[in-house]
Parts: structure tokens; sequence; C-alpha cells
């Protein structure tokens, strides 16, 4: 792109039991927070891009945001591509600003099935209800069978996942979940649908989040107190639900990543640290194959002895991610690839230039990625 | 009246009303489109191949093979708890459409195995007929 695109600001509520909060309120708390980190005055938004509440979506629900925003923005909506929409909708503010459509775009989110209404993650699946497929994890487990049958993956794999994700979580203090996992503990689990276990699930969490996004010459003369230049990103869908879908363990990661990794002009070997979609353990494990971190089945050796852990080769989910952050689907990882790119992260990696972030949607129907520096 | 769970109800349309009725009366049937061939479930209007509105259900061998599977330690509908654990399944059927099933008639699902030959049996949950598998016997894998 001609005209490279900064995160300017970035904002979010406290992650966990958020009661009587509506995600419209929680939405306006990250916008202000957001705004307050960038340094900006709330007319200066002209865009107002939204990922809908997963639990409970609203007909208009992003002409209601920008309401309660007090924004008559030039473009606004909401995009639905499950976890997936954030970084897309990034990704959109980015290609909208290049083309002049808008100028300073906030993506927002908010969520609350902790207190509110969770009934859309454990709807029945149509008519595979009858025979008792159920649950969201039903799917990615169904994968994560697939995975370790075919590559002779190993439980242990998907236990250091969450053993790092947990020991993350541990150490940051905004962390919903800060009580550290070991190995040991995980495997001695019950499986809850086998192959996983409680500890191979995310959260479940009220919580909102906001970034702003402007040009880099614009930041730059409005004098953004610590803007981060996004070098990439993709995006890659599979529309086959999981039963039909002819491959089980490939995913749109790869694709996604390989549009990302060409805009940027960069490879797997220049990044220093990765934020990666966990809504469930699997779907870590796969991206890092799929994002070229490791070969395809090898990734058994790749998070073994701590690589994927602060002082590792390639630290993942440096707040915790979905398993001990907040569940909050995908935002909170872009902040934190912005907060590691700052310098400012309770759990920095020293040193760090370049972190890609994964966002996924569905049960891994759909991707997007997004590679941040400095 | 039984104190029993409901168990989940089906929501029959036009379009999959004959998938449940083969099935009533002992068969299993998927849509294959006689435009470009495509084997296809669950029941649609139009092939996703070619497009065309071709689709014709046709009976199925009953054989099929095993593409991956998980095991319900908890129950998420109240129907489902005196049933667990039980077995849910992706199977590929010898014809090539894929659906979800269970898989019944083993003790032990750590003896299960991706690409492992099953065949069709129907169960009946009250007035539903519902298409389950379990391995398929010798003589059942060399016949198919």
């Amino acid at each position: 792109m001609a005209t490279r695109a900064v995160i300017a600001g970035i904002g979010h509520t406290a992650f966990g039991a958020l009661p009587d909060r509506s995600p419209i309120s929680m939405i306006v708390e990250a916008t202000r927070n957001a705004l307050n980190d960038a340094a900006l005055e709330k007319d200066r938004l002209d865009a107002v891009l939204v990922k809908y509440p997963t639990s409970k979506p609203e007909f208009m629900f992003g002409q209601r945001v920008a309401e309660a925003l007090g924004l008559q923005p030039r473009i606004g909506g909401v995009w639905d591509q499950g976890g997936a929409a954030n970084i897309s909708l990034i990704s959109y503010a980015a290609m909208a600003i290049e083309a002049g459509q808008c100028e300073i775009a906030l993506v927002c989110f908010a969520d609350n099935p902790k207190t509110g209404t969770r009934q859309a993650y454990q709807r029945p699946r149509g008519d595979d209800a009858v025979f008792g497929f159920m649950g969201t994890l039903a799917g990615y487990a169904m994968i994560a069978q697939r995975h370790m049958q075919q590559f002779g993956t190993r439980a242990e794999t998907l236990g250091r996942i969450a053993v790092a994700c947990r020991k993350h979580g541990a150490a940051n203090p905004n962390a919903q979940l800060r009580k550290p996992l070991s190995l040991d503990a995980y495997l001695s689990a019950p499986p809850l649908v086998a192959p996983f276990r409680r500890d191979d699930c995310a959260l479940i969490s009220d919580g909102g989040a906001a970034v702003i996004v402007m040009s880099e010459r614009r930041a730059r003369r409005l004098r953004i107190p610590a803007p981060i230049p996004i070098l990439g990103f993709g995006q890659g869908q599979t529309s086959w639900d999981v039963a039909q879908r002819p491959d089980l363990t490939a995913t749109m990661a790869a694709s996604s990543a390989a549009t990302a990794f060409k805009m940027a002009g960069l490879t797997p070997r220049d990044i220093d640290v990765a934020q990666i979609y966990d809504c469930f353990t699997i779907t870590v494990l796969m991206t890092l194959e799929d994002y070229g971190f490791c070969a395809k089945g090898s990734v058994d050796a790749f998070v073994s002895d701590g690589n994927i852990e602060i002082g590792g080769a390639l630290p993942i989910n440096t707040s915790g991610g979905l398993l001990a952050e907040t569940g909050m689907p995908g935002m909170q990882l872009v902040i934190e690839g912005v907060r590691q790119m700052r310098g400012t992260a309770h759990n920095q990696v020293k040193g760090a230039k370049k972190c890609i972030v994964s966002n996924q949607g569905g049960i891994m129907h759909t991707h997007s990625t997004l590679i941040l520096g400095q | 009246m039984s104190d029993a769970p409901e168990f989940p109800q089906l929501d029959i349309t036009p379009l999959n009303a004959p998938y449940w009725e083969a099935l009533r009366s002992g068969e299993l049937k998927y849509q294959r489109c006689t435009a470009c061939n495509l084997a296809v479930l669950p029941a649609r209007a139009e092939c996703p191949r070619c497009l065309h509105a071709t689709l014709a259900w046709t009976a199925a061998s009953g054989s099929a093979k095993l593409v991956s599977w998980i095991v319900y330690h908890h129950a998420f509908h109240p129907a489902f708890a005196a049933r667990l654990p039980y077995t849910v399944a992706v199977v590929e059927l010898a014809e090539g459409a894929r659906m979800v099933t269970n898989v019944v008639g083993v003790d032990d699902p750590e003896s299960l195995r991706i690409d492992m030959p099953l065949m069709l049996t129907i169960e009946h949950e009250g007035s539903i007929a519902l298409p389950r598998f379990r391995p398929a016997t010798t003589q059942q894998q060399e016949l198919s």
C-alpha cells in the first residue's frame, strides 16, 4: 500500500464478569480508553467498524454503536466473520483510508456471554443435534482428533499450548484467569469432549475492546504518542462445515498468512512474538504449522522446551490469550501485539520488532492475519 | 407422560423430508447431482459444485469409513446425560458424501481408527429413525 496505516490507539474494559453492562456500554468505555491512549478528539473519528456481539446479534447494531458514541461516520456497520472479523475490519479500515473513503477509523467489539446470554455458543447444531453433536468445542475436537490420528500429535502438545497461555496470563494483572497450569495437571484432568479437556477451551468472558486506525502520515501530523505500523494483513476462508470439509487438518491460516507475509515483505523467521487465536488449543497448534513456523505434523517438537513461552524462540499469547486473559474473540490479541511493539507489555519480549496476530472464526471457517512492526 | 428429558426434534422441511422418510423405511439416501455427479449430504436445493438444481435422492450402500470422532463425557443437552459417554463421528459414505453420525457397538473408543470401515445401522429414537454406524464385520468389508 502506498499509504502505510498505523494503530494509533488501543482501549479495553476490564475482563471477566461485568454484570449489568450492555455490549454498547462496554464499547463506549473501550472507545473512551482508546481515544485517551491516542490523545485524540472523539469527533475526528469518521468510520465506525463493528464486530457484532457473538452471543446476541442485533439488527443495525453498527448504527446503534455510532449513536451511543454520538458519531455520524462516513463509513459504519457490522461485519460478520465470527472471530476473524476484528483483524479483517482493521484491514478494511486501512484500505478505506488509502482509498480516501475515511481518515480515522474506530474498530470495536464487545460482548457479555458470561453474565448475559450464551445460548448462541451452545445451540444444537441443526439436525446434528439428534446425534448429540452440540457445543462449539465439538467441531474443534473433531478436527483435533483427526490431527492427532493423522500426524501422531500428542495430548502433551495440546497441553503445552494451554500451559504457555496460562503462564503468561498468570503474570498479567488484567487477566481473567491468573492461575498457572502444569502439564501434569492438564494431563490428569478428565476429558470433557475427548480429546478435549476443560483446559483446552477458551474462557467465557464479558468485555469490550477498541482500536483506532489512521495513516502513518496523519499520526505524525496529529502527534499521536505511540503509533504502531501495520505491515501486512491477509484473509482466507473455507466455507465448508466440518463434516463437509474435504481435509479436516488443512486450515485457511496458510493462505491468510501468505498474503500478509507477502504484503509485509517478511517471512516467519522475521517474527519475534506471536498472538495466536486460541479459542481451543488445537487452533494454536494448527496455526503455528500453517503460518510456517514449523512443518505440518512437527508441532510436537516446536512447542516443547518452553519454545513458545517468554524467553523461547517464539513466545505466543504473551498476555494469556483466550485461554487466560479473556475469552473475547480476538481484539485482545491485537491490543497485546500493539503493546509488544510499543515495549509496554506485562510480559515484554525483549527487543521484539515484529509481531504476527491471528484471528479466526466459526470452526476454522474464517481466518485473518495481521503483522505489526515498529 | 415420561420424566425422561425430551430428545431433540428434527426440523423437517420439504427439502430434507425425503431423507428422513427413507430412513424410516429402512434406507439411507444421499443426493447425487445428475449434472456433475457430486454426492452431497445434508439435503440441498442446488449442487454446490455446478450450481444446478439437479440433485436426485439415491440409495446408499451403507458402507462408510471413519473420518474423525469425539467422545462426549459431558451432556450439553439433558437428553444425552444418561447416554454418556457417547461417540459422535464424521463418516464418509462409500459413495463420497460425508455426514455426522454416532458410532455404536464399540466398547472402547480407544480402538477407533481413522479410515476404519463402518456399516450403517438404523436405530430409532421415538418416531425418528437415525442413521448410525458400527464397525464393519470382515464379511461386510469383503462385500463392499
